[in-house]
């Protein structure tokens, strides 16, 4: 339904988007994933119509948005920190598209009660948006922009700034409501977790390129490449030499997947395929450091004459740190990346 | 943003050019030798030397006077301070033709201090230089109080504990965030001073003369066009000059300060030093600023006969002298131009702000930024003699339209409209425009619905301004203000210019009436004031 070609955007010297290639389809959630600065919020501005292409095009059901100003494109951009208008209320906001595209009166009241209450917050039209805390000024910005029906809603860091407990309960019920109503959502995001949770489809961006792209689950499992793979939260990425199911990396022999892709790459090691085993058996370590996760501790290995690694242990199997340990290797969760390595 | 470009070409680059034209050019040739001779004459460099260290003492004073009454008002909390802020800020707005006669009320012959102690401060430069303290008092306060009662106190918590003691805290943290706003206000002060003409004009006497009165004196008793048209340049130049460095300045203060609610900073006085600071700032707002108003009311009603409303009954009646009709009549007439005047000026200043505000306004436009302050610093009364000269002929021959005052007085109330509207508009954030058209708004519904809600605060402010400034305005209105209707400021100047009690009564009078309409329309605007209004 969204297309966009060859989508170019320069500042000066540097360009935001270097000839962007992205397809939605109807009804798809994509999440745009990336450091800040690798030009995911100017993508949104260039599909809303704020930005203006230095070269590409943009196309919305086939039909070329070049030149049709961002009042005109009936996209609904949910912006970063909201940008409720603090001088009306919570009615006013959501009424405010509505009242754009001349819907009457009775109409607007009827929808904004509606809204309200999809996003939870009944009865609250005529409070000030001064007065709302921030999981309900996220649920108004995300009512007024839905409120007009736009074709495509994009979201800008759309839990951005709430706290951890609220921002994973509203990343579920958002995917639960965007599957109830059908949308097609564009939204960027510079947190993994959220889009994951949130996404068919998850877009890495990289300095105004796409870096990856594929299911959650794909780009998880299997990161394009040592980017990716930092990105994610994977430290254990390392250059290696693969063989046929062994590779030569700086932490000696370690064993990878049937069917890997041979010769000079990049090695990426999960931490939970970093195995703690008797100090006589497999690698030697010190541990440097220990970081309890909740559900396990991460343990920081220091090898003798080689990068540290990373391991997930169970909690009560967990070393302290001075410990010595002997490390092995699981081949299940080792993944041989596309891609030079270093980065 | 064509309309106020438009504007500013017919209303001000034209006359004043025309006006220079006239002086310097001969059989369509232009003569720049005039300006060698003019310049070599001894008295026309009395007169250069004089504006400029007039205008040099006038802000050394004004900001030794001040600086202290802006940290009272930036930092401490007593009762009666919004009220006192207000106090301190009627003077700006007065004509200069009122702070002239009331400064010589309080000074002058036959004055306040000549009546106790024989004093007489009017042949003196003291006599100008403290009417342009009491001027100036709320540019300072205003500009630098306003800034710094928003810096965060924090910052210098944090220079003490790191060592620092409490003056080098404020000597190394206070005083650089706080030096861009005293430089813009004090180059604001010497703009206003070097410019002076109506203060000047009145305390002045023989001996005393700035440029501007000057050219004044040139164009409209001697008649050297010449003379007058090579000062207007000097004059030009100099103001050029000054804006030039006020905009560097003011680019430097829009440097990342952590700026905090101005509520949050202020606290009671402590100890008696910091009561004696607060007292002693009372007290010179006291002398400086309320007694020279307080005197001139005095005045107004001290007649032959006692006191009483005698000078203001004179009002109404013709006198058949400098009048041809009854000086009362001045009134309507100036809130009638008044109101035209700030109609044109907070439209055509409101278009320039939106124009100015827009994100992809370019370096052009920025440009204008400046350029819209240029009717403060050049010569009125060029412009007023200007559109005498060069609105005469068809297609634009308004000399003899109604119009023609308001236009000259919309001229000094646009860069108020501006500087006020500015920081307002710059404030709206610029992603709520955004938010608005993706919702579906035409860029003029976003002007309407999300700007227009905002400012609509700061447009009063502005309106108010330009209303009060165009009430005082003297030097252009003084030219072409027909002689049957006279604006308040004018006919203050006609009666003082004339001998007698009864005239020098009256003047005291009309200006009391003056200085009450002007008090009174900024003493509304103190009621809708909001902290983020620019600087005025």
């Amino acid at each position: 339904m969204l297309e966009l070609a060859g989508a170019t955007v320069r500042f000066g010297a540097r360009a935001a988007l270097d000839a962007i290639g992205l397809d939605v389809a109807e009804h798809e959630i994509v999440s745009v994933l990336g450091p800040s600065g690798s030009g995911k919020s100017t993508l949104l501005r260039v599909v809303a119509g704020l930005q203006a292409l230095d070269a590409g095009r943009v196309c919305l059901d086939g039909r070329d948005l070049g030149g049709v100003p961002a009042h005109k494109r009936g996209v609904g951009l949910m912006f970063q920190d909201h940008q409720l208008f603090p001088q009306r209320d919570v009615g006013g906001n959501v009424a405010f598209g509505l009242r754009m595209h001349g819907a009457p009166r009775g109409e607007q009241a009827s929808r904004v009660r509606e809204l309200l209450e999809l996003v939870g917050l009944p009865g609250a039209a005529s409070r000030p948006v001064g007065e709302l805390s921030g999981g309900e000024q996220q649920r108004v910005a995300l009512a007024r922009a839905l409120a007009p029906r736009p074709r495509l809603l994009m979201l800008d860091e759309p839990l951005g700034q709430l706290d951890r407990s609220l921002r994973e309960r509203l990343v579920v019920e958002l995917r639960q409501l965007f599957g109830e109503l059908g949308t097609t959502v564009l939204a960027v995001t510079h947190d993994q977790g959220e889009a994951f949770a949130l996404a068919d489809r998850v877009v890495v961006m990289r300095d105004g390129r796409i870096a990856q792209s594929g299911t959650p689950l794909e780009v998880w499992q299997r990161p394009a490449d040592a980017f990716v793979a930092r990105f994610l939260g994977f430290d254990n990425v390392v250059e290696a030499t693969v063989s046929g199911e062994a590779a030569d990396t700086p932490w000696g022999k370690l064993p990878v997947p049937q069917g890997s892709r041979q010769g000079a790459g990049t090695l990426l090691v999960r931490p939970a395929g970093v195995r703690l085993v008797d100090r006589a058996d497999g690698l030697r370590c010190t541990v440097a450091a220990r970081t309890f996760r909740g559900t396990h501790v991460a343990v920081q290995l220091q090898p003798d004459g080689a990068p540290r690694l990373e391991a997930a242990c169970a909690l009560r199997d967990a070393p302290a740190p001075g410990d010595v340990v002997g490390v092995a290797f699981d081949a299940a969760e080792i993944a041989v990346l596309g891609g030079p390595g270093g980065a | 943003m064509a309309v106020p470009v438009a504007f500013f070409a017919v209303f001000f680059a034209y006359p004043v050019a025309a006006i220079v034209a006239r002086g310097l050019k001969t059989d369509g040739q232009w003569r720049s030798g005039r300006i060698a001779d003019v310049l070599t004459q001894s008295d026309i460099r009395h007169v250069l030397w004089f504006t400029t260290w007039q205008a040099l003492a006038s802000t050394a004073l004004t900001l030794l006077i001040a600086l202290p009454g802006a940290y009272v008002f930036a930092r401490f909390d007593f009762r009666g301070k919004q009220v006192l802020r207000a106090v301190v800020t009627v003077p700006f707005v007065l004509p200069t033709v009122v702070v002239g006669t009331a400064f010589l009320a309080l000074v002058g012959r036959g004055g306040l201090l000549d009546e106790l102690w024989g004093v007489r401060l009017d042949t003196t430069v003291w006599a100008i230089l403290l009417a342009h303290v009491f001027f100036n008092y709320a540019v300072v306060v205003r500009t630098v109080g306003g800034l710094w009662s928003q810096l965060d106190p924090r910052q210098e918590e944090a220079a003490r504990m790191l060592g620092a003691s409490r003056f080098a805290a404020w000597r190394k943290v206070t005083l650089p965030a706080l030096s861009p706003a005293v430089a813009a206000a004090a180059l604001m002060v010497f703009l206003f001073t070097f410019t002076s003409f109506g203060v000047v004009q009145i305390l002045g006497g023989p001996t005393f003369s700035t440029l501007e009165v000057e050219i004044y004196r040139q164009t409209s008793q001697i008649f050297d066009l010449a003379t007058a048209a090579v000062l207007t340049l000097i004059q030009f130049a100099a103001v050029g000059a000054i804006l030039a460095v006020h905009a560097g300045t003011v680019r430097r203060r829009e440097t990342a300060l952590r700026l905090v609610a101005p509520e949050t900073t202020a606290r009671r006085p402590r100890g008696a030093g910091q009561w004696a600071l607060l007292g002693g700032v009372l007290a010179s707002v006291a002398v400086l600023l309320v007694l020279p108003l307080g005197v001139l009311v005095q005045r107004s009603l001290d007649t032959p006969g006692g006191h009483g409303f005698a000078y203001y009954r004179a009002l109404a009646s013709d006198d058949g002298g400098a009048f041809l009709v009854a000086p009362v009549t001045a009134i309507g007439t100036s809130l009638e131009y008044a109101l035209a005047a700030t109609a044109i000026a907070v439209v055509i200043g409101g278009l320039a702000a939106a124009a100015l505000t827009r994100r992809d306004a370019g370096r052009l436009v920025r440009g204008f930024d400046a350029l819209l302050m240029l009717p403060l610093g050049v010569s009125a009364v060029t412009v007023g003699f200007g559109f005498l000269v060069a609105l005469d002929e068809p297609p634009l021959d308004l000399r003899s339209s109604w119009i023609l005052v308001p236009l000259a007085q919309a001229l000094v109330g646009v860069p108020f409209v501006v500087r006020t509207m500015l920081p307002v508009l710059r404030a709206v954030d610029g992603r709520l425009r955004e938010a608005a058209a993706v919702l579906g708004a035409s860029p003029w519904r976003v002007w309407r619905e999300v700007d227009l809600p905002m400012v609509r605060r700061a447009l009063l402010i502005a309106a108010g301004f330009a209303f009060a400034v165009s009430l005082g305005e003297f030097g252009a209105t003084v030219f072409i203000a027909r002689p049957d209707n006279p604006t308040l400021p004018v006919a203050v100047a006609r009666l003082l210019g004339r001998a007698g009690d009864l005239n020098y009564g009256q003047a005291m009078a009309l200006s009391t009436i003056l200085m009450v309409v002007c008090a009174v329309a900024l003493l509304l605007l103190e009621r809708v004031r909001t902290d983020r209004t620019g600087e005025f």
